[in-house]
């Protein structure tokens, strides 16, 4: 690094025009990422309110702060913020938004207006939900199960089901404007073997939106009609079933784990080859198990749903099938190690958070094999191991993924640097936090105790404590970050174009990158993550023998 | 039998040793990678720091054998786990013949429980060791799910439908039962308590019932009541099928399909007869949708079921084959 040459460009997307109407009807995809960034962080804070109340909560065996009513409300209220308005959002419309153009070389998203439509669409459905919370709160879970939801529930349900119904066209939305950009708007010579694997994950994540997020609109909508109408469609009274619910709403809300996922794993194929300075092991593999992760995502929903009496037949094939989605997985994981043999290893912060995502993620994917297991899940299904598997994926893996990403394109999108050791120790106190705080629920779980319970027998309170305990840590992993990089807007050290360096078009832009991104379309004549080929970011040509002829057997 | 796993609620039935040998089977596989992968990453992080600012890694792009074998062999692993997950769910899927039936009935927020022999008890359930014990699970409004840690099953209570489980308790003991499906504000304490006691035991105190009618014995006097009687006539003159050898037996239907008798066929054609008419019978018979308690259906099934054993009449038999063993 050699900061002490660098300069702020001149004019560049931040400074290009001023003013709030400048921000509210720009259709410039890297200001619409840090509306997004900004709308997420919100429903970000919102959640982690809930999920810090819900573990004070938990302390003492009959409940330390709240009535049940309002525990109900709090988990549910957290699954919503966090699910529909954080997770599923917050890597693609945030650094998808900001990225995927500068990753192919164009000048903006195919549809600008329409990027910016979504943002408003996201905005409306939120404050649909934002309404429900403040009006009477939900109480149904953020799955909405039938009859609970469509019938039973005293709770404002109506307002959150349109609100998610109304958000879904905005992921739908970003999802076509995605796989029409890297479509037609590649740069001269980005042929689709030299995207960037983040890229891959983008595209593999946008088909997911646009085939998956239909169904949950009208499964909701469903629902809301059920409950407004008294239409039966899930209701037995009304010769419904409730079942069919279930079968709807997972066969999006599955798929929306590989939402949440994927880009993550797109963000640590792009960091880990940088940081250790060789080419990606098995970049063909990775890239055709991002899209393998995203079609047989589709095919795996009931196994939410062992227990409800569906077919033998059934749940041996769902299980089956979520064995299948394991291995490209596994195949992740494995080449991502195998990057870091013979590399010229760096720990800056966003390598120590992708090292993190890997044993966060592997013990994430590892559980969910129990949980796929027929004979394990009639023990711990709808128990706390449950609830610790998937915030192993979602937050371990997902949340992991973002923090990092934001941290590794933070020099870009500000012009900055965020400092160093205090990024370094937030990203430690965040991977152990997060570990004392899920670890002990993997054990809950196995004992017994169900999830979604205000209240629990003497014998846990250990388990729930330590939990309780752990994310105090959490917490303080999550508000160093979000103090240190505002801090840094202002008072960062100046970044430079390509502070890594690393190999990717947008790091051959200025920092932050002028409002039409490059100041002329350029030509891509080397292959990913290829350092050797690359004089122009000023390392040493690499020494040692090649083992492998330079991709294409791979 | 095997030793017991550490952080594991106590072995009290069947299904416990096989789900715990199935967590050990999965938790050695999970530790070698997690082991594994973490001493690669870790040896990995020492041996390749970068020693000088301009430094490269070598350039390795992959290799096509590490592929294939990184796919194979985990593949084998999770078609293991798969296959042996499946024998046990299987096996808890398909309860063995002659069960202890007890009734289960779910509410928000509270569980009433029947005994064959009537005995009633709410939030508790008592149940004999070495016994197959077969639990009939209906609710009355949302979904609930009847959760015997120490038993290591569940199974999901669903309005509209009957779910069964089984386990054979091998333990006397006092063990927690929870509603492990999220049912509204009180599912935390919609619990209670199993005990499981030895058979003489058990019959003690069966017998020390408040001589509360045995659900067959209300089901023989509802089927009379609702004047079921006046069409299901047992020597198969009436305007309905007899339903003597009907339970567990086949049935021919009015467009020629066939469907066994088991307790969801019986329910349905209670509640919404249209639905399935069987061969040579008109369409005649009341819906009793919203009509009856799930009580009152569990009581009608018991005495259906009880109808197994009467002869059945060469003409009006509602059922072409008998299930009879």
């Amino acid at each position: 690094m050699t900061p002490a040459v660098n300069q702020m460009p001149e004019e560049h997307y931040l400074n290009s025009t001023y003013g709030i109407r400048s921000w509210l009807l720009t259709t410039d995809h890297k200001r619409i990422a840090l509306l997004y960034l900004a709308s997420v962080t919100f429903f970000f804070f919102i959640g982690g309110i809930f999920a810090t109340m819900i573990r004070i909560h938990l302390l003492t065996p009959t409940g330390y702060l709240v009535t049940p009513e309002t525990y109900n409300k709090l988990f549910t209220m957290h699954g919503v913020a966090m699910i529909f308005f954080f997770l599923i959002p917050s890597i693609p419309a945030v650094l998808g938004n900001f990225l995927v153009p500068l990753m192919i070389g164009a000048k903006d998203l195919a549809f600008p207006k329409i990027n910016l439509l979504s943002w408003y669409i996201y905005l409306l459905g939120g404050s649909f939900v934002l309404y429900s919370f403040a009006t009477g709160g939900l109480d149904t879970g953020w799955t909405f199960y039938t009859p609970l939801s469509s019938v039973y529930s005293n709770s404002a349900v109506t307002p959150a089901l349109i609100g998610i119904f109304i958000n879904g066209f905005s992921s739908i939305l970003t999802g076509l404007n995605f796989v029409v950009t890297i479509h037609t708007m590649r740069a001269p010579g980005m042929t689709w073997f030299r995207l960037p694997l983040f890229i891959w994950a983008q595209y593999a994540t946008s088909i997911i939106f646009i085939l998956g997020t239909p169904v949950i609109a009208i499964t909701l909508l469903l629902a809301a009609l059920e409950r407004a109408f008294h239409l039966g469609f899930f209701n037995p009274a009304l010769g419904g079933d409730p079942i069919l619910f279930q079968h709807l709403f997972w066969f999006y809300s599955h798929p929306a784990v590989y939402i949440m996922i994927l880009p993550a794993m797109g963000v640590i194929s792009e960091i880990i080859p940088t940081f250790a300075r060789r080419p990606i092991f098995g970049y063909t593999f990775i890239a055709a198990s991002s899209i393998a992760i995203a079609v047989i995502g589709f095919f795996v929903w009931a196994h939410h749903m062992f227990l409800t009496g569906e077919s033998t037949y059934a749940a041996l094939a769902f299980s089956l099938l979520s064995y299948l989605v394991a291995l490209p997985s596994a195949v992740k994981v494995f080449n991502w190690t195998s990057t870091l043999y013979k590399g010229s290893i760096a720990y800056d912060t966003p390598m120590l958070y992708s090292l993190g995502f890997i044993g966060l993620f592997l013990i994430g994917g590892l559980t969910g094999l129990f949980l796929a297991c027929l004979g394990l899940d009639i023990h711990i299904h709808d128990t706390y191991f449950v609830v610790a598997h998937f915030h192993y994926i979602m937050v371990g893996g997902a949340v992991m993924g973002y923090v990092g990403g934001i941290h590794f394109w933070w020099p870009k999108i500000t012009g900055k640097l965020y400092p160093e050791f205090l990024a370094r120790v937030a990203a430690v106190t965040l991977f152990v936090g997060f570990n004392l705080t899920f670890f002990p629920q993997f054990i809950l779980g196995y004992l017994g105790m169900p999830r979604r319970y205000h209240n629990y027998p003497p014998e846990f309170q250990v388990l729930n404590v330590m939990s309780t305990a752990g994310a105090s840590i959490l917490a303080l992993g999550y508000l160093l970050p979000m103090l240190y990089l505002t801090w840094s807007m202002r008072y960062g050290k100046v970044a430079g174009r390509n502070p890594w360096p690393a190999t990717g078009l947008e790091w051959r832009t200025p920092s932050p990158p002028p409002t039409e991104n490059f100041d002329e379309t350029p030509v891509v004549d080397w292959e990913p993550y290829d350092f050797k080929n690359r004089p122009d970011l000023g390392l040493a040509t690499p020494t040692g023998p090649t083992l492998a002829p330079a991709h294409g057997d791979d | 039998m095997q030793a017991q796993l550490p952080f594991s609620p106590e072995q009290a039935s069947n299904f416990a040793p096989s789900v715990d040998t199935l967590m050990a089977f999965l938790i050695l596989v999970s530790l070698f990678f997690a082991v594994a992968i973490t001493a690669a990453i870790v040896i990995f992080f020492f041996k390749f720091r970068r020693k000088s600012e301009h430094e490269v890694g070598v350039p390795i792009h992959g290799d096509l054998r590490l592929e294939t074998l990184w796919i194979v062999i985990p593949g084998f692993l999770a078609l293991a786990m798969f296959g042996w997950g499946a024998v046990v769910y299987v096996d808890f899927r398909h309860p063995p013949p002659d069960t202890l039936d007890i009734y289960v009935i779910g509410k928000q927020w509270m569980w009433k429980v029947q005994q064959p022999n009537g005995r009633r008890e709410i939030n508790e359930l008592h149940v004999p060791t070495d016994r197959d014990v077969k639990l009939i699970l209906a609710s009355e409004d949302v979904i609930h799910d009847f959760y015997v840690p120490a038993f290591r099953v569940k199974m999901d209570v669903v309005p509209g439908h009957y779910n069964t489980m089984w386990f054979r308790p091998t333990k006397a003991g006092r063990y927690h039962f929870f509603c492990s499906q999220y049912c509204g504000t009180n599912h935390a304490v919609m619990g209670g308590w199993v005990t499981v006691m030895d058979p003489s035991d058990y019959a003690a105190w069966l017998s020390g019932s408040s001589g509360a009618e045995s659900p067959l014995v209300a089901g023989e006097k509802l089927f009379t009541e609702k004047a079921c009687v006046t069409c299901h006539i047992s020597n198969g003159t009436g305007r309905a099928p007899s339903l003597n050898g009907v339970y567990g037996g086949t049935v021919r239907l009015a467009d020629g399909s066939t469907v066994t008798a088991d307790e969801s066929y019986i329910r349905e054609s209670i509640l919404v007869p249209s639905a399935k008419i069987v061969a040579g019978y008109q369409p005649l018979m009341p819906a009793f949708q919203g009509q009856l308690t799930e009580e009152q259906i569990l009581s009608l099934t018991a005495y259906i079921k009880s109808l197994q054993s009467q002869p059945i009449p060469a003409t009006g038999a509602g059922v072409v084959t008998t299930g009879k063993k």
